[in-house]
């Protein structure tokens, strides 16, 4: 039972990463209806500015780890939220309209592109980086004396993705902007004849999207403390069979097909095969795709008349 | 207020509009009649933008919008009730007349809410439905109405009579009578119901295969004998 627990407080850490990446997909999804395959990538890239900061931050002597998970964070956003903001405007503006498979193509092209350039610029090498946040709490102790801990970074990972889900949430629903985000994603001609710069909506969500895997590849690289130019390629699969198992298009759906997922994935490495916690991940792919392609929170798509 | 000069439009490679010059002064109600395919839909989009006239100009109060994105066109005065109605359906009544209201200042969202809520009732009694749920004449008042909450100089309306009841019909073109008189809104009509947009009407069009094949007072195409045949069906009333 304790390391039921155990893996179940692991699985829902990996699974807020997850769903933290999947909501770029589903917020890009839903209102351009293009998959962005390059946003994996992204994640990378704010895992690498958040490895850089955190080494600049302690080679100037702070100390103080609440103050440099913030600038650590809110580095790694800003710097995520221009590429997000960049690739869409250099990228997939031109090529609105285009069939679909060009900017589905150029999307891939330009994942090779970053993860090259990430590489050339940062080395191949993995990169390690000691635990920040050591330290944690025992929550009970199994009758074998197995203990269950929730580490003080975990705690972490929860609450920033609890906040940041929350506020994500308030401004879909509740502000100017995410009105004219979903005006936008369901008729973008008559959000234009209602005013809206769809454009510039459009530019905004890929950088809330891209905002938000960052802070995805924040916790990465702080919880895990190992990183390399090729992360992006797994965790934004992961982060995509996260999103269709949700529902694409689905906010809620995304993260909780994440969690979904990082428990799938935490439970099988435990009781199964580690080895084989991909092929788990892929097969519940293939299994929604079968019986459920519409995700477990998605609408299933009507033909307009 | 608008004009048109030689303005042309076409999808793809079919010409949908055909050099047409078309003129609505401020405070006047001026309406586009005409075969189904006769591009009066068209023309209503393309003064917005969608799709940008290939030859010929767009106007307003002098200014020429003819090459100006979409919202820019709308942010300057013009909003369309589109074919379709085009109602965000999974939002609420509320929220599809907020999002009409973007262009007009913050405060006035309470009296203009309250102005379109007192023109259509019924959508007072429907404010947190979602969009998708009301019916056919539901949907053609918060089209109007989200137009209106823009606080717009120029309204386009594209067939707001389709497919509604009669009684449904006449409360319609009363509330588009009621706008332009209290409001002096001046307001560009398509319609298909001819007999009715050229009694409402100031001034009307005739459009076939893309050009105006006839324009004068309403009052006079509707006695036009010609019109009648052709385009209004046979008058036996």
């Amino acid at each position: 039972m304790a390391y039921f627990i155990q893996q179940l407080i692991n699985g829902l850490t990996l699974g807020a990463i997850y769903g933290l990446i999947a909501i770029g997909y589903t917020m890009v999804y839903g209102i351009i209806g293009m998959i962005n395959f390059a946003h994996g990538e992204i994640y990378m890239i704010g895992a690498f500015v958040a490895l850089i900061a955190v080494l600049a931050f302690t080679s100037a002597g702070i100390a103080s780890i609440p103050l440099l998970l913030i600038v650590v964070i809110v580095a790694a956003m800003v710097v995520a939220g221009l590429y997000g903001w960049a690739i869409e405007r250099l990228i997939y503006r031109p090529l609105r309209g285009a069939p679909r498979l060009a900017p589905l193509i150029s999307a891939i092209g330009l994942s090779i592109f970053l993860q090259q350039y990430v590489q050339l610029t940062q080395g191949g090498r993995v990169k390690t980086l000691p635990p920040l946040m050591p330290g944690g709490f025992t929550l009970m102790r199994g009758d074998d004396g197995f203990a269950v801990g929730i580490s003080n970074f975990q705690i972490v990972v929860f609450v920033l993705t609890v906040v940041l889900m929350a506020g994500l949430t308030l401004i879909i629903n509740r502000t100017e902007l995410g009105r004219a985000q979903r005006a936008a994603a369901s008729d973008p001609v008559m959000a234009a004849l209602c005013g809206i710069d769809v454009d510039r909506t459009i530019s905004v969500t890929f950088v809330i999207g891209a905002a938000l895997a960052a802070v995805a590849g924040v916790m990465v690289v702080l919880y895990y403390g190992v990183i390399d130019f090729f992360i992006g390629f797994l965790a934004g699969l992961k982060a995509f069979t996260a999103a269709v198992l949700g529902g694409v298009g689905s906010l809620p759906g995304a993260l909780l097909g994440g969690l979904v997922l990082g428990l799938v994935e935490s439970f099988w490495s435990a009781y199964a095969d580690a080895a084989y916690k991909d092929v788990a991940a892929y097969a519940i792919l293939v299994l929604v795709l079968i019986f459920r392609p519409s995700g477990l929170l998605g609408r299933p798509e009507i033909e307009k008349v | 207020m608008l004009e048109l000069e030689g303005v042309s439009a076409a999808y793809g490679a079919v010409r949908a509009l055909d050099r047409v010059d078309l003129k609505v002064e401020a405070g006047e109600i001026v309406t586009l009649v005409g075969a189904n395919g006769a591009g009066k839909t068209t023309l209503l989009m393309t003064i917005c933008g969608r799709p940008r006239a290939i030859s010929g100009s767009v106007r307003l109060r002098g200014q020429d919008i003819t090459r100006l994105p979409t919202h820019r066109i709308a942010a300057l005065g013009v909003a369309h009730a589109p074919e379709g109605r085009r109602i965000f359906a999974r939002m609420s009544v509320r929220e599809n007349l907020q999002l009409g209201a973007r262009l007009a200042p913050a405060a006035n969202l309470k009296t203009n809410l309250d102005s379109v809520l007192a023109l259509f009732p019924r959508l007072g009694e429907r404010i947190d439905q979602r969009g998708g749920t009301l019916s056919g004449g539901e949907q053609q008042m918060l089209a109007i109405g989200r137009a209106l909450m823009a606080e717009p100089e120029l309204l386009l309306l594209d067939e707001p009579s389709l497919g509604l009841a009669p009684l449904i019909v006449r409360q319609i073109f009363a509330a588009i009578a009621r706008i332009n008189r209290e409001r002096g809104t001046a307001i560009l009509l398509v319609e298909q119901n001819a007999h009715h947009a050229l009694r409402l009407a100031h001034r009307g069009y005739v459009l076939a295969t893309g050009r105006v094949v006839m324009e004068g007072p309403a009052a006079e195409l509707a006695a036009n004998a010609d019109i009648q045949t052709a385009y209004l069906g046979k008058l036996s009333a």
